[in-house]
């Protein structure tokens, strides 16, 4: 950086590897979209062009489209970077977690925030390689933190869970406020 | 004067001024730490402050917005790791210094820097008020039009050496924005008949999918790190007074970043770039620039720190977000029916003047903390980057799913995320997709609008203030045309590259 010769230099952005994969998966989603541009949206009669429900569409997905074919090319046309799958591994990796995240948004509505919050902290963390009791108990304390701070502090909308349900009245109402 | 008074009446609240802490020694502590930085934890908060009154809830995210890059110089200059993105350059001087043993200066003078640049902003935007008070009724919904179009062109012209990926990613952004039901002809657009995607794509939710989340999951599948910075001995305060020996480039560095933060789509990167060459181009000492300099240090510290006050001026004055965190606060403005533009400046001037010493007190706030709390923050930055992703994916559940409690939200954030995981890999902007779906919006609905009025296309620039726009965007394509031609004849080989050089992104 501090060698850059020239004010775009410093501006540049350079490549990385699995960049033509993501050219190629990007413009071939970008003119999918673009053909079904017919399907998808209306076009009004005695409407003016710039009122057409259809206008907005159109031009974003033109857009896209054709600078998806122009960042295609530039890709095709520059030298190739080694580690292109091993790039696409890496990405495939992040699914792994996606679904961690989902199992922890559908369980919530069962088990409660706290509880689900709790398990979800505890058990990613093991997953993520800390698996001794300094992690664990931060992992139980953090989850605990974040529940009192955004559910019994803020207040924010996170229903509570239907296992609440069976505790005694006193506690569920308690439960069902705070946690 | 009445509206300063009333403004700072407001601000004297117990609620507000708790906010003013949370928000500005939280900042710090945000961006101090490596993997988190604002765009997270205003992505993460915006759902909880709606509830909030809105001064309330804006002073928390002006505070982290405004004082995570005061946070993000720490382990720039100890561990050569910028905390936020913004604070990449800082690494190019800060660091040397310290491993000259230098630390302690280098803090000094960072912190100074930062402070001169918040203030200097503000300051501008107090001063400029009155004319932008003035201006700001002339601005139609044609004028906003192209101010909004120009800031697509500047955000994708911004990304240089990337400006078809930015184009293809501003193009999607705008895209998402028309997904579902259109508000004038009640026509379904691009829902493929599934219920979910009637009502849209939320922003808020895309937001936490390609910010929070796609942090989540990068922090988590990334090798584990924690950083090890080594305490600074002695007192800071000391060290500030340098500050005055290096007025010129500190003063022209925060201008800079003031111009830069009032055009939207322009934003910290090109401010720092801009004024870091300019410290270079005109030091006695160009050599050791990327060695340690301080005037280095300074330019960079400076014109990153004065563009958010600078960035409230095209988002208050005109309703349009110049980059990724203005564009959050302006949901947290319609929330709460406060429309940002002309008409704030009319109708609430008090409540803009609230939010230009708001932002005054937290600069302070934070020098005084930092100055104080440099060693504690060593210590908190040491959390291991795995532990944080578990932490951050904790809280983007909170932000997402306290928003409709949607399970679909969630799914497609999660997907945002992924997605958010691959650009940041490849290096490729985000934020011209937000700014995509926030200015794409704004474009749709103005140019509408506008468009009933007028008869032939020179109708649309007979305006004084619309023909500027329209010549500026003409310039700016011209001008970069020009830029291009240049750097093919100035071009380096593909061997001399090195395609590493904006890593940026992944923080």
């Amino acid at each position: 950086m501090a060698g850059a010769r020239t004010l775009q230099d410093l501006f540049k952005r350079y490549r990385r590897p699995g960049d033509l994969v993501f050219a190629v998966v990007f413009l071939a989603f970008s003119v999918w979209l673009f053909s079904q541009l017919g399907n998808e949206t209306r076009w009004m009669a005695r409407t003016g062009l710039f009122s057409q429900p259809s206008f907005w569409p159109a031009v974003s997905l033109a857009g896209m489209t054709l600078f998806a074919i122009l960042h295609w090319i530039g890709s095709i046309c520059s030298p190739r970077i080694y580690g292109r799958w091993a790039e696409v591994g890496f990405w495939m990796r992040a699914v792994e977690y996606a679904l961690w995240f989902m199992v922890y948004v559908l369980i919530v509505p069962f088990i409660g925030y706290l509880p689900s919050t709790i398990i979800f902290a505890l058990v990613l963390t093991w997953r993520a390689g800390y698996r001794n009791k300094r992690f664990l108990v931060s992992a139980l304390l953090s989850g605990c933190a974040i529940v009192v701070i955004f559910k019994s502090f803020l207040q924010v909308k996170v229903p509570g869970g239907q296992i609440y349900e069976y505790l005694p009245d006193g506690l569920r109402a308690f439960m069902l406020t705070y946690f | 004067m009445d509206n300063l008074l009333s403004g700072i009446q407001m601000l004297l609240s117990v609620e507000v001024m708790a906010a003013l802490f949370i928000g500005s020694i939280g900042g710090v502590i945000i961006g101090a730490i490596p993997g988190v930085g604002a765009a997270v934890a205003i992505a993460i908060l915006l759902p909880a402050t709606f509830s909030l009154e809105p001064l309330v809830g804006l002073t928390i995210l002006l505070g982290i917005y405004g004082s995570s890059m005061y946070g993000g110089s720490l382990p720039a200059i100890l561990i050569n790791t910028p905390g936020t993105a913004v604070n990449a350059l800082t690494t190019y001087d800060g660091y040397p210094m310290t491993q000259r043993g230098e630390g302690r200066r280098a803090l000094a003078l960072a912190y100074s820097a930062s402070f001169f640049g918040g203030i200097f902003a503000i300051l501008c935007l107090i001063i400029l008020s009155p004319l932008l008070a003035l201006i700001a009724p002339h601005f139609g919904s044609r004028e906003i039009f192209l101010a909004a179009l120009l800031g697509i062109i500047l955000v994708v012209l911004a990304h240089r050496g990337q400006v078809f990926a930015a184009g293809m990613l501003a193009s999607f952004g705008i895209f998402i924005n028309t997904i579902g039901l259109e508000p004038v002809k009640y026509t379904k657009r691009f829902t493929f008949d599934q219920t979910w995607l009637a009502s849209g794509v939320n922003l808020i939710v895309v937001v936490l999918g390609l910010f929070a989340l796609s942090q989540a999951f990068l922090l988590l599948v990334d090798k584990d790190k924690s950083p090890k910075p080594q305490p600074v001995s002695g007192s800071l305060f000391s060290g500030m007074k340098e500050l005055f020996g290096h007025k010129r480039v500190v003063t022209v560095s925060s201008s800079i970043g003031v111009m830069m933060g009032m055009i939207p789509g322009v934003g910290e990167f090109t401010a720092q770039f801009l004024s870091y060459t300019y410290a270079r181009k005109s030091s006695k000492q160009p050599e050791i620039f990327g060695k340690g300099s301080p005037e280095g240090l300074i330019s960079s510290e400076a014109s990153n720190n004065a563009v958010p006050g600078a960035a409230m001026i095209p988002l208050l004055a005109l309703g349009i977000p110049g980059e990724a965190l203005t564009a959050m606060m302006l949901s947290v403005f319609y929330v709460h029916n406060v429309i940002p533009g002309p008409q704030l400046f009319q109708n609430k001037m008090d409540f803009v003047m609230a939010l230009y010493m708001a932002m005054l007190i937290l600069n302070i706030i934070v020098l005084i903390f930092l100055v104080f709390s440099t060693n504690l923050l060593t210590k908190i930055i040491q959390i291991p980057t795995r532990f944080l992703g578990v932490i951050i994916m904790v809280l983007g559940f909170v932000g997402v799913y306290s928003l409709r409690n949607s399970i679909t939200d969630c799914a497609m954030a999660a997907g945002f995320g992924v997605f958010g995981v691959i650009l940041k890999r490849l290096n490729l902007p985000i934020v011209p997709i937000i700014l995509g779906m926030v200015l794409g919006g704004i474009m749709e609905v103005k140019l509408r609008s506008a468009m009933a009025r007028v008869k032939t296309p020179l109708d649309f620039v007979d305006r004084p203030i619309a023909a500027i726009f329209a010549i500026i965007i003409v310039l700016v394509i011209v001008m970069h045309i020009r830029t291009l031609i240049i750097e093919h004849k100035n071009r380096l080989s593909e061997k001399e590259t090195d395609h590493d050089i904006h890593d940026t992104q992944q923080r």
